[in-house]
């Protein structure tokens, strides 16, 4: 072998050294991130306003049996609902914004400025001031499955619109934004027209909240995103490559608006059960994805995973805080989530001003 | 002339561009030899582009692209995919990618062929930066990279697949002169190992000193096609770019065009 050949190999060798060394300090990373997310769970357990350390909350989720039964009782019955609510929400959003943002190239986009969660909202006022809602449908489910079917309903709209066009992400943030102040003006229309019960009670679910989860929710939601989250993760190289431009993608043979119909399907998933279940939620579908974007770059095996880790903690920790910002109240957790995601997402929007 | 081979791209009756406004209309070119560079030029929208997009499958054409015996506008998305290469333009800006895991996603997110195993796609992707000299760069962000090096990360993306064809629009546009030598001289070599090279050029320079074959086209139509020295006439350039102009050969046998003036 000559020098330059040996010099070559050494070169490759190198190169995919430093590929696994990368991969492997970004798992690394998504690890940190799940043990964090246990952290804030366990917080998010042990915060109320009755007092039990991170201690108990954890003995009693573990060993039920040696805890007292008043923390028992309080962990199961009360905290941990909510904080599993977090958790599987925080999720979904964040995994729905990684998804939205790709597949219409575009680092705004998420389910809140496309119009989704706007839906969503006028979903629920329809049942909530109106009490038009699907027939059959159990009472305690009317509100939900309007927000779900509303939500769905409107991204699909979205997605025919601009399958009608034939065009590009663009159209469809366009369109998004259309259906944004669509939707918010017929709410704003339905508030007007609605009693000053029914309104209360509409903007309280606007404002989301985890105070109304149960069981019954979170084993749909847990479905939703099991059977969701394979099957993003299953596209993960076509939607890296997506990230090389639309035109690339199409001349590698991906099918991109196969890609992005199935993506925005995905989200509409998602998306329609979180809210559903939550009300509005705002920043976590836009913010998660950038973090987990900073912490493991955008290979879509590890950005899908972190994005649903990095949604998980700021969801699980603005819970905590929606506990103890105000003594003696639980703020709704959509309130607190907006206050910890703008800044962060101002300096998002600055740093990247900077950078261009 | 000599018939077209078997791996050979034949270009005939191919009309493309969109609904309403045909781009190009009934093109039958001479066959684009394996294992050489063909050159498109033009002046701005002749339909060099358009053409190199059908070519690709990226936009609906009518019409014959025949590479032995299959017709390439007939083919399944991805196994057209597995034939052609194409390079676009630009690559995207704010990506959080790496060089290398942009050339290993090209490779791994073909869909329906048998998909390579990690461990294999990362030494071919690794093998091939190596080669094109930029393996330095592997790890580097690819928003960090220069307008060079960026060139030749998406022609890298491009070629790992391994395409027996490889279409380029304007790969040297942005490009300062040692950085065109460079791709230039790479699209040469991936012809010569066997390759159909078609690339999109403005500079008629580079076109008559790298080029093999080159293809004048002028409102979709070709208005010269042959030799660098058959193709690029006085006489073309003045009907094609409408410019007074001089072609000549320099001390070392190359072929030099010099523009005087626009026609009146």
């Amino acid at each position: 072998m000559t020098g330059g050949a040996r010099e070559a190999v050494g070169e490759v060798h190198a190169a995919v050294a430093g590929y696994g060394r990368l991969v492997r300090r970004r798992l690394l990373v998504i690890a940190a991130l799940a043990v964090l997310v246990l952290g804030a769970v366990l917080l998010d357990l042990a915060t109320g306003p009755s007092g039990v350390t991170v201690l108990d909350a954890a003995r009693a989720l573990v060993w039920p049996d040696s805890a007292p039964r008043t923390t028992v009782v309080i962990v199961h019955g009360l905290r941990l609902p909510q904080a599993l609510m977090a958790l599987l929400v925080g999720a979904s959003l964040a995994v729905a914004g990684a998804e939205m943002q790709t597949v219409l190239n575009n680092p705004l986009a998420s389910p809140l400025t496309l119009g989704t969660s706007s839906a969503a909202v006028f979903g629920a006022a329809l049942a909530i001031v109106l009490g038009i809602g699907v027939p059959g449908i159990p009472s305690a489910w009317i509100v939900p499955a309007n927000a779900f079917l509303f939500a769905f309903g409107s991204t699909l709209l979205i997605q025919a619109l601009s399958r009608l066009r034939g065009a590009g992400g663009e159209t469809v943030v366009l369109f998004g934004i259309a259906l944004f102040f669509s939707f918010n003006a017929l709410v704003g229309l339905v508030q007007f027209i609605a009693s000053q019960q029914a309104l209360q009670q509409l903007v309280f679910w606007t404002l989301g909240s985890l105070g109304r989860a149960n069981g019954e929710q979170l084993a749909v939601l847990a479905i939703v995103l099991a059977g969701v989250l394979p099957w993003s993760l299953a596209s993960a190289w076509q939607l890296t490559a997506l990230r090389l431009g639309a035109e690339r993608a199409e001349s590698l043979g991906i099918a991109v608006g196969r890609l992005r119909l199935l993506a925005l399907v995905r989200i509409s998933l998602l998306t329609g059960t979180a809210v559903a279940f939550v009300g509005v939620i705002g920043f976590i579908g836009l913010v998660a994805p950038h973090m987990a974007r900073l912490l493991v770059g955008e290979d879509h095996r590890l950005l899908i995973p972190a994005s649903a880790l990095c949604g998980a903690l700021v969801l699980s920790l603005a819970a905590s805080a929606s506990k103890l910002l105000v003594t003696g109240a639980v703020l709704p957790v959509g309130i607190v989530t907006a206050l910890v995601g703008v800044p962060i997402f101002l300096a998002l929007v600055l740093a990247s001003r900077r950078s261009a | 002339m000599r018939e077209a081979g078997d791996t050979d791209l034949v270009v005939s009756g191919l009309s493309a561009g969109y609904r309403h406004r045909p781009v190009v209309r009934d093109l039958t070119l001479a066959p684009f030899r394996a294992g050489q560079v063909t050159a498109l030029v033009g002046p701005n929208a002749a339909g060099k582009s358009t053409l190199l997009r059908a070519l690709s499958g990226l936009i609906p054409a009518r019409g014959a692209v025949r590479l032995g015996g299959e017709d390439l506008l007939r083919l399944p998305r991805a196994r057209r995919a597995a034939i052609v290469g194409f390079m676009p333009q630009a690559l995207p800006q704010g990506v959080a990618l790496s060089v290398i895991e942009t050339v290993i996603a090209a490779l791994r997110a073909v869909p329906g062929a048998a998909p390579l195993p990690g461990a294999a796609a990362r030494a071919r992707a690794a093998a091939l930066l190596v080669e094109m000299g930029i393996g330095a760069l592997a790890l580097e962000p690819i928003d960090r990279l220069s307008g060079g090096q960026r060139q030749l990360v998406s022609l890298a993306q491009a070629v790992v697949g391994e395409p027996r064809v490889l279409l380029l629009d304007e790969p040297t546009s942005a490009l300062d002169l040692r950085h065109q030598a460079v791709v230039m001289g790479l699209l040469r070599r991936l012809a010569r190992e066997g390759r159909v090279v078609a690339v999109v050029l403005h500079d008629l320079a580079l076109a008559a000193r790298y080029a093999d074959h080159v293809v004048v086209l002028d409102k979709g139509a070709c208005a010269a096609q042959g030799t660098p020295e058959a193709a690029i006439t006085p006489r073309v350039l003045a009907q094609v770019y409408g410019v007074e102009a001089r072609v000549e050969t320099c001390s070392q046998g190359r072929l030099q065009v010099m523009v005087d003036a626009p026609l009146a």
